[in-house]
């Protein structure tokens, strides 16, 4: 059944409060989820107040600066601090992006920082996204040719690489797949809109020589099939890009080979 | 979820990701259930505007006049078209509704077939009532 409820032990409690230093002018509370798997206790909500004249204008500026100089048990994951690597991603002011392409001053108020939402928590602001990792490799992500492999590279036209703008961008962020509520509810068999945008990359790509076998693997009514077009994925992508339609891609192809 | 219930359920079940993910494999099928949820949309939005259209023009007549407008050839088939849609289309919806928030495979078999049998008992009903009223005398 649908989880509408936090388990008793997975409920957040108010935490402690970090003052910002005395003299700071431009004060901004970072309100963060902490949660500690060494620990016994719940997850609870700790309160940063950070001076903004002495931070980046990143939330991920903000979330080093805590690190660095407040608390350097907060734990999160980032790498490239310029949204190609996908690390980043959490839920903050009520939405699933990058921390280091949101810019504070979009936040209005406390800034609110939750890990990326209905996924296992490893420690505070880290997911754990096994599952999500091995329904990527469920899809088998990578070329797949029968003929053989010509002297150098396999050409493609122009139009024909055409078609994979907007789907080479993803990052693999999962912002999109932990917005959607049907990954939400059916997640251990519904592959969610990062997965199944990467799989229609390989559906789309001109010298994939398994499009056949890809759409078998998709066609399921949990796979593909649960997605309801409720678009939360495209709204909160973080490079723009549209799961939704790739979504629908995949759909008119099913019925296309029928 | 978070924190120590998952720790419990990781600890209860030691089979990798990928074996879980991939599971029994992919059904093979969805697009036909997809596709007629599809066209009897779309075949139900003429219809509904039809009979609604019908029954507005027709307030006022009087049983006799009524019956030979539903007896007419016409008009009988396109409210049989109408019942079997409207109910094909209804069975196929909850369905999904079903699969997305029952999680019991039990529970959801047992109303998924009655949400089947109901429509079917239903549309049955709707047309029988339909041939008394046109030809019941
Ligand atoms: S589609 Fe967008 S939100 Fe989803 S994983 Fe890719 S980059 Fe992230
Ligand atoms: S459009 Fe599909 S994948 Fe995207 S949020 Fe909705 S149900 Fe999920
Ligand atoms: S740190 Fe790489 S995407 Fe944010």
């Amino acid at each position: 059944m649908a989880e509408l409820t936090l388990p008793r032990n997975s409920r957040v409690r108010p935490g402690k409060t970090y003052a910002a230093p005395a003299g700071a002018k431009r004060v901004r509370p970072f309100k963060i989820y902490r949660w500690d798997p060494d620990g016994d206790g719940n997850p609870r909500l700790d309160t940063y107040e950070v001076d903004l004249d002495a931070c980046g204008p990143m939330v991920l500026d903000a979330l080093i600066k805590i690190k660095n100089e407040t608390d350097a048990t907060l734990t999160f994951r980032r790498s490239c601090r310029e949204g190609v690597c996908g690390s980043c991603a959490m839920n903050i002011d009520g939405t699933n992006t990058l921390a280091c392409t949101k810019y504070i001053d979009e936040v209005k108020g406390d800034v609110k920082i939750y890990p990326l939402p209905h996924m296992p928590v490893v420690k505070d602001l880290v997911p754990d996204l096994t599952r999500a990792y091995a329904q990527y490799a469920l899809i088998e992500p990578w070329l797949k040719t029968e003929t053989p492999a010509p002297g150098r590279e396999r050409p493609q036209s122009p139009e024909e690489r055409a078609r994979l703008d907007g789907l080479w961008e993803c990052i693999l962020c999962f912002c999109c797949t932990t917005a959607c509520p049907s990954y939400w509810w059916s997640g251990e068999r519904y592959l969610g809109p990062a997965i199944l945008l990467q799989a229609y990359r390989w559906l789309a790509d001109s010298r994939d020589e398994h499009a056949g076998e890809r759409l078998d693997a998709l066609e399921d009514p949990f796979r593909l099939y649960r997605c309801h077009t409720i678009m939360n994925c495209t709204k909160t992508c973080p490079k723009g890009l549209n799961p939704a339609r790739a979504i629908a891609e995949i759909k008119k192809l099913m019925v296309a080979r029928r | 979820m978070a924190g120590a219930a998952h720790r419990d359920e990781r600890a209860a079940h030691r089979r990798s990701a990928l074996g879980r993910v991939r599971g029994l494999g992919s059904a093979k099928e969805g697009v036909q259930h997809w596709w007629m949820q599809r066209l009897t949309a779309i075949a139900l939005v003429p219809l509904l505007v039809w009979f609604v259209a019908s029954i507005l023009a027709h307030i006022g007549a009087d049983h006799a006049n009524l019956q030979l407008w539903i007896g007419s050839p016409v008009v009988f088939a396109l409210m049989l078209a109408m019942i079997g849609a409207g109910f094909w289309h209804m069975a196929l919806g909850l369905q999904v509704v079903i699969e997305d928030y029952v999680r019991s495979e039990a529970l959801k078999l047992g109303l998924i077939v009655f949400v089947q049998f109901a429509a079917l008992a239903l549309a049955l009903a709707a047309a029988t009532a339909l041939l008394v009223i046109a030809f019941g005398g």
